[in-house]
C-alpha cells in the first residue's frame, strides 16, 4: 500500500513537472508552424507595429498559447480568428475584413488611381491640343523656304 | 484670383485637416468590440478567501465596475487614490480583476516557480498592496492566467469596465480611471443605467 501510494505521488509529480515545460518543448512541428502562420497575421494590441509571432510583450505570448491551444483543440483558423476578433476586434488583424466602415480603405486606392489618371489624361489630352502651333500660310512659306535651304539666311545666323 | 490657384489650396487644408484629426487620435486606445455586448462569463477565486469564487451572474441586478489591475502596474498606483475615494461615496460597486498577479510580472522568473507556489504568493502581493494603498475593492478576483482577462479584450492593465443590471458591458475606460473620466463620464452612465429597469 505504501509502495502504491509513493508510485502514485510520483506519477503525479511527474505529470505536474511535466505540464509545467511541455509549453517550452516543440512537441508537435507541424502545429507550432501552423501557429506560427496564423500569429504572423495577428497584430500585438501592446506594441502595434509587431504581429503577435514576432513580440515578446506578455500579451502576445499569452495569445500565442491561446492560438496553440485552439489549434490542438482541433479549432480552425477561421475560428480562432474569430475568436480573437470577437475579443479585441478587427484591430487584431493586419488584413482588416471589407466592411462598411472600411470601405473608405479599400476602396480610395481604386478611386485615387482613377481619379489619378483621369486627370493625366485630359492633361495630356489638353496639352496636345495647345502646344501644335498653328501656322499661317505667310510662316509656313517661311518655314518651308528654310527647310529647303534656299530662304534668305537669318540675320544673326 | 482664378479658381485654378484654389484647388492646390483646398487640397492643402484637406490634407492639413485631416493630418490634424490624425494628431489627435490615440492609436494605443483600441475601440473594444464588447461594448453594449454581454459581459464574458468568468468564476474566480476570491482574493479574500480562495476557496469561494465569484461569477458574473453574482453580480446580475447591479451596476458596477470591472477595474483590471495588479500591483507591478504602475498606471495603477496612479489610479489607485481615485478609486479609493470612490468606493468611500458607495456610488457603485467595484469589483477587482486582479491580472496575473505573479505570471505578468517582469521581476517572477516563472520557470522556477511551483504552480502551488503561486495562489499563496499572489494572495499575499495583492493583500499587502490593499493594505497599504486601500482597499476599494468590494470583491477582488484572482484572474492567474490572464484568462479571463483576454476573454475581456484587456490589452493592457489597469482597464475598467462598466457593467449593467443585466450583465452587458456600457463602458470601458482604457488606462487608469482618472477624477476627470469619473466625473464627466463614469458617474453620469451609473446613474443613467441604475434608472434603467
Amino acid at each position: 500500500m505504501k509502495q502504491l501510494l509513493f508510485a502514485a505521488a510520483l506519477v503525479l509529480a511527474s505529470a505536474s513537472a511535466m505540464a509545467r515545460t511541455a509549453e517550452h518543448v516543440v512537441a508537435d512541428p507541424a502545429l507550432e508552424e501552423r501557429v506560427l502562420k496564423l500569429s504572423e497575421k495577428l497584430r500585438c494590441l501592446v506594441c502595434q507595429n509587431q504581429s503577435i509571432a514576432e513580440s515578446q510583450a506578455d500579451l502576445a505570448l499569452d495569445l500565442r498559447d491561446q492560438v496553440r491551444e485552439q489549434m490542438a483543440a482541433g479549432k480552425s483558423d477561421e475560428e480562432i480568428v474569430d475568436y480573437l476578433v470577437a475579443r479585441y476586434g478587427d484591430f487584431v488583424l493586419y488584413d482588416p475584413p471589407v466592411r462598411t466602415t472600411t470601405l473608405l480603405l479599400w476602396g480610395a486606392p481604386g478611386v485615387l488611381a482613377v481619379l489619378g489618371v483621369g486627370a493625366l489624361i485630359v492633361r495630356l489630352k489638353r496639352r496636345n491640343r495647345t502646344s501644335t502651333p498653328h501656322l499661317d500660310d505667310a510662316q509656313r512659306a517661311r518655314a518651308r523656304a528654310l527647310l529647303d535651304g534656299d530662304g534668305t539666311p537669318e540675320a544673326d545666323a | 484670383m482664378k479658381a485654378k490657384f484654389l484647388v492646390p489650396l483646398f487640397l492643402f487644408l484637406l490634407l492639413a485637416v485631416f493630418l490634424g484629426v490624425g494628431l489627435q487620435l490615440n492609436p494605443r486606445e483600441v475601440p473594444s468590440p464588447l461594448i453594449d455586448k454581454p459581459a464574458p462569463e468568468f468564476r474566480l477565486s476570491r482574493l479574500d478567501d480562495p476557496t469561494t469564487q465569484l461569477g458574473l451572474d453574482d453580480m446580475k441586478g447591479k451596476v458596477w465596475l470591472l477595474n483590471v489591475w495588479a500591483t507591478w502596474c504602475v498606471a495603477c498606483r496612479q489610479e489607485h487614490p481615485v478609486l479609493v475615494q470612490l468606493s468611500r461615496s458607495h456610488q457603485v460597486p467595484i469589483i477587482g480583476l486582479n491580472y496575473k498577479e505573479v505570471r505578468g510580472d517582469g521581476m517572477i522568473d516563472m520557470h522556477k516557480l511551483p504552480a502551488e507556489d503561486e495562489l499563496p504568493m499572489a494572495v499575499n502581493r495583492a493583500n499587502e498592496w490593499l493594505d497599504t494603498h486601500g482597499n476599494p475593492y468590494d470583491v477582488t478576483v484572482l484572474d492567474l492566467e490572464g484568462r479571463v482577462g483576454i476573454d475581456f479584450g484587456v490589452y493592457g492593465v489597469p482597464e475598467t469596465f462598466l457593467i449593467d443590471k443585466k450583465g452587458v458591458i456600457r463602458y470601458k475606460q482604457i488606462g487608469p480611471v482618472t477624477p476627470e473620466a469619473l466625473k464627466d463620464t463614469i458617474l453620469p452612465k451609473v446613474k443613467a443605467l441604475e434608472a434603467e429597469t
